[in-house]
């Protein structure tokens, strides 16, 4: 045996020491980097955030109007509203009725605004080109439906809010650079001039405005654009997705999971479930093109497609969230109702099912969250057409909430839309975040752990 | 006859099935006693409902299904021949103005005779079949009760029946799943199969120039059809996309499983899954509005020229989507690792970096690859973040700072827009996708494969 000597401990105390010493910075450096690995994530959760909310929140606030308007019957020359006389089929009503209506039509509302807007600046009279370009164009639409709604207002003076045009809202915001030339402005010299002074004289304000959660798109008329139509999309294909997918998918994780005998059907099933959940959402878009628009020849653009193929998106979710909960509860539940001699699917309805109810309603939330959000397979069944009306039923051309954002993020009006697109996004998620908190709370609610 | 009245009547004739099942199920319970009888009177009920509500009830769904082209063709062939419109659009519209007038609400302009006539053969037929169709659902759920009145004993196995129903209907459901899987298969497939009829396989897989939209003319346009530029723009955006999220995830999930107080877990680990519940259109957006300009500008200040929609805009972007994927499947993972590999490491002397580095990650392992390999099959999957921030310009490129395009954008660019489902323009969007679902079933595949394997092992 060979022993060292004293200095020969020395010695290798000091590389031990020495080695310590490194290992220990290794130590501290890789923990620093877990650390800033932890922050950068972190720090992409706030930037994201971040940049939604102070490009989105600013524009839940719009310039608005607040001016007195006169209907002028002067201009609004239009006979008395027909009604429906005894005798006449609902048809020749309805003709009589469109040629009122059309009537309206030629009524030269614009005037009204300028008139209105001129009691503030009387050269906006002499040119209404200018004037009328303050106020987003579907105001002047309004005025007819105003009209359409209650005859007796024509002759009276009303004070109305009325939405600006999206470039004055730019404008006014600051969103666009003011020292650019003429040429690369939207708005005419005289136009901006006029948005200033009414701004300073407090007849436009920016105050909040409802448009973006009561109107549908536009085209015509940016600043009023909304968001009602898409969302009555979403809520009836969200509706569609829990009325199909979770009955489906929970009686199939309760078969898979107490009743499929283990066999090499039931493990094909399960490798086959597993896949799904995995395939690509835009695989899903081209099943539903293909399925429902080609073969079953329903509607394009329609919730009922877009209901149909969120379903079988979000039946995989469902399913191995559901088979999870059922996992988790112990068999001795099982064994004791089927030891006093329930059958089987008694054992399984009465006592199983009822304990695995919280979590498949946190697992529902989240799938329908998951669904909400999804934007792809629904460009791929039309949903990305221009609609303009709220749908009635689910079978009426329709968006979606996240197909709106993706329309909107594309419109050239990028000074306005970046805000509008945010500000929609905002609502999305703000959606989302509160039935995923929703799921939170139900499964810190009822949780059991056995 | 509407589907509310319908809904009620089958709703009133369900409880009346099960209140008659009940009241003979108690009255043979109370003749031959309790320990003789079979099953309890409830499940005689719904076995009655069975019987008799559920065939009225798929009767009900033919008529729905079937009833209007029945009448429809009855009326059409009443129509003389020669106002009788040829094609079927025409056809639709006259069935509309003839319903109109058979409703009452009449029609702008003077009916002609033979539109009054078949307006009347209209209603005659409309009624007759609403008058057959209930008295065919009344017949079945009349026999359907007495049927279960007469057979209903002591010994009658009511419960194992309606047990069987209810498999039945469980097993139904379980091939929802099947039957998707098959559709899908199906539909891309056939679809595909119709593409390669008119553009050779080859060339759509090895083709290197993607132009589908102005090659419309069939045999002359193959060179437009090449997809090689497509998959090598979808590798690169993932490569990039793991470059950034492999090293931040993992980190991540070291630091969260192995460091981390529980007070620090319960806080972030939220806050990191938040990114996960987030709809990548919100992505999209950011990369467009933030992130795409921020690269830019950076890349201008080190003297790159990178656009501000490209590879690299929507990979990191991609990247930042799958770091809370690949953070929470490796956390998972990293703690299923047993406490006793680590204990015997530390006991050894090893610090805690030098366990993780060299213990806890080559046992995790197995488990980790599998987790990647589906973040990578997401990542090739992506559709809205590559939509919005990659550019869409199809050139065969390994330069990340330029702009692309990848499988799932060609896709969607194909099947929106007015297009004709029976050209080739169409079609090469399901050959495209029939090739991104093998490309992400094959990932898959392996990844859960490991991943069980792994969970075997320490299970």
């Amino acid at each position: 045996m060979n022993k060292p000597n004293n200095q020969g401990y020395a010695a290798i105390e000091a590389k031990v020491k020495a080695s310590l010493q490194r290992r220990q910075r290794q130590e501290t450096r890789f923990r620093l980097v877990g650390v800033g690995a932890v922050l950068i994530a972190l720090a992409l959760v706030a930037s994201l955030f971040g940049t939604i909310l102070s490009k989105g929140l600013p524009s839940f606030w719009q310039a608005t109007f607040e001016i007195d308007v006169h209907f002028d019957p002067e201009i609004v020359q239009i006979g008395p509203k027909p009604v429906q006389a005894s005798g006449e089929s609902p048809a020749q009503f309805k003709e009589r009725d469109m040629a009122w209506q059309m009537d309206l039509g030629f009524v030269d509302f614009s005037q009204l605004l300028v008139n209105a807007i001129a009691k503030h600046i009387p050269a906006a009279a002499d040119s209404p080109r200018d004037a009328i370009a303050l106020i987003t164009s579907g105001e002047a639409f309004a005025l007819r439906d105003r009209i359409v709604a209650d005859p007796s207002i024509v002759g009276k003076t009303v004070k109305l809010k009325l939405l600006a045009d999206a470039n004055v809202d730019v404008w006014l915001k600051g969103n666009i650079d003011r020292s650019l030339p003429d040429d690369r402005q939207q708005l005419s010299a005289q136009t901006r001039e006029w948005a200033d002074k009414l701004y300073a004289d407090g007849v436009i304000k920016n105050s909040f405005s409802t448009a973006i959660f009561l109107n549908t798109d536009s085209r015509s008329s940016l600043a009023a654009a909304g968001l009602a139509g898409a969302f009555m999309g979403s809520l009836m294909m969200m509706i569609i997705v829990i009325l199909l997918a979770v009955p489906i998918g929970v009686a199939s994780a309760i078969y898979l999971e107490e009743f499929a005998p283990k066999n090499r059907i039931t493990d094909l099933i399960e490798v086959n479930i597993n896949n799904l959940a995995a395939v690509p959402s835009i695989v899903f878009g081209l099943l539903g093109a293909a399925v429902f628009i080609l073969w079953f020849k329903l509607p394009m653009s329609a919730p009922v497609v877009g209901g149909l193929v969120l379903t079988l998106m979000t039946l995989p979710t469902v399913i191995i969230a559901t088979r999870s909960t059922l996992k988790a509860i112990p068999p001795s539940i099982r064994e004791a109702a089927l030891g006093i001699g329930a059958s089987k699917v008694q054992a399984t309805m009465h006592h199983v099912l009822p304990l695995a109810l919280p979590g498949i309603l946190t697992a529902t939330i989240l799938g329908v969250a998951q669904a909400l959000g999804e934007t792809a397979p629904l460009l791929l069944i039309g949903m990305s057409a221009f609609v303009s009306a709220v749908p009635a039923t689910p079978f009426d051309q329709s968006t979606a909430l996240p197909v709106q954002i993706f329309l909107w993020q594309g419109n050239e009006l990028r000074n306005f839309f970046e805000g509008r697109t945010s500000a929609a996004i905002i609502v999305l998620l703000a959606l989302m975040l509160s039935l995923n908190s929703m799921a939170i709370w139900l499964r810190k609610r009822y949780e059991t752990r056995w | 006859m509407n589907n509310f009245t319908v809904a009620i009547a089958l709703l009133v004739l369900a409880a009346l099935a099960y209140q008659m099942g009940l009241v003979r199920g108690r009255g043979v319970a109370s003749l031959a006693g309790p320990r003789a009888t079979h099953s309890r009177p409830g499940y005689h009920g719904a076995l009655a409902i069975l019987r008799a509500a559920l065939p009225a009830f798929a009767i009900y769904v033919l008529w729905v299904i079937f009833g209007n082209q029945i009448v429809h063709t009855l009326v059409l062939g009443t129509i003389p021949i020669e106002f009788l419109p040829q094609d079927a659009m025409q056809q639709k519209v006259l069935l509309q103005r003839l319903a109109n007038i058979a409703t009452g609400f009449g029609v702008l302009g003077e009916a002609q005779p033979y539109e009054m006539a078949a307006a009347d053969a209209m209603r005659h037929y409309q009624g007759l079949g609403q008058v057959l169709v209930a008295a065919l659902m009344a017949t079945v759920a009349a026999l359907g009760l007495f049927w279960s009145w007469r057979t209903t004993t002591a010994e009658t196995r009511a419960r194992n029946k309606v047990e069987r129903a209810i498999n039945i209907a469980l097993i139904f459901c379980s091939a929802v799943a099947i039957l998707t899987t098959v559709g899908i298969v199906m539909s891309m497939l056939g679809e595909s199969l119709r593409f390669f009829q008119m553009i050779s396989p080859s060339d759509f897989f090895f083709g290197t120039v993607w132009n589908p939209r102005f090659a419309t003319t069939g045999a002359e346009g193959q060179s437009g059809f090449g997809m090689l530029p497509l998959m090598g723009g979808t590798l690169l955006i993932s490569f990039i996309a793991m470059l950034v999220a492999i090293p931040v995830g993992l980190m991540t999930a070291i630091y969260m499983a192995e460091y981390a107080s529980n007070r620090v877990r319960s806080l972030v680990k939220p806050v990191v899954e938040v990114l996960a519940g987030i709809p990548t259109i919100v992505y999209g957006f950011f990369a467009l509005v933030t992130v795409g300009p921020l690269l830019s500008a950076l890349g201008a200040g080190i003297g790159l020229d990178i656009r501000a929609t490209s590879a690299l805009t929507a990979g990191v972007v991609m990247g930042i989507m799958i770091i809370p994927f690949i953070s929470s499947l490796s956390d998972d993972i990293i703690t299923q690792v047993p406490k006793t590999m680590r204990d015997g490491s530390l006991a050894l002397g090893g610090t805690k970096s030098e366990t993780i580095v060299k213990v806890v990650l080559p046992a995790a392992l197995p488990g980790i690859v599998g987790a990647i390999l589906l973040a990578l099959s997401r990542a090739i999957g992506e559709t809205m973040i590559v939509v919005l921030a990659a550019g869409n310009s199809p050139v065969l490129t390994a330069n990340p700072f330029e702009a692309v395009s990848t499988v799932t954008v060609s896709i969607v660019n194909q099947l929106t827009g007015d297009q004709d489902f029976a050209s080739a323009q169409s079609l090469v969007a399901f050959a495209l996708g029939l090739t991104l679902f093998v490309m992400t079933l094959i990932l898959n595949v392996i990844a859960l494969v490991i991943v069980r394997k792994y969970r075997e092992q320490y299970e």
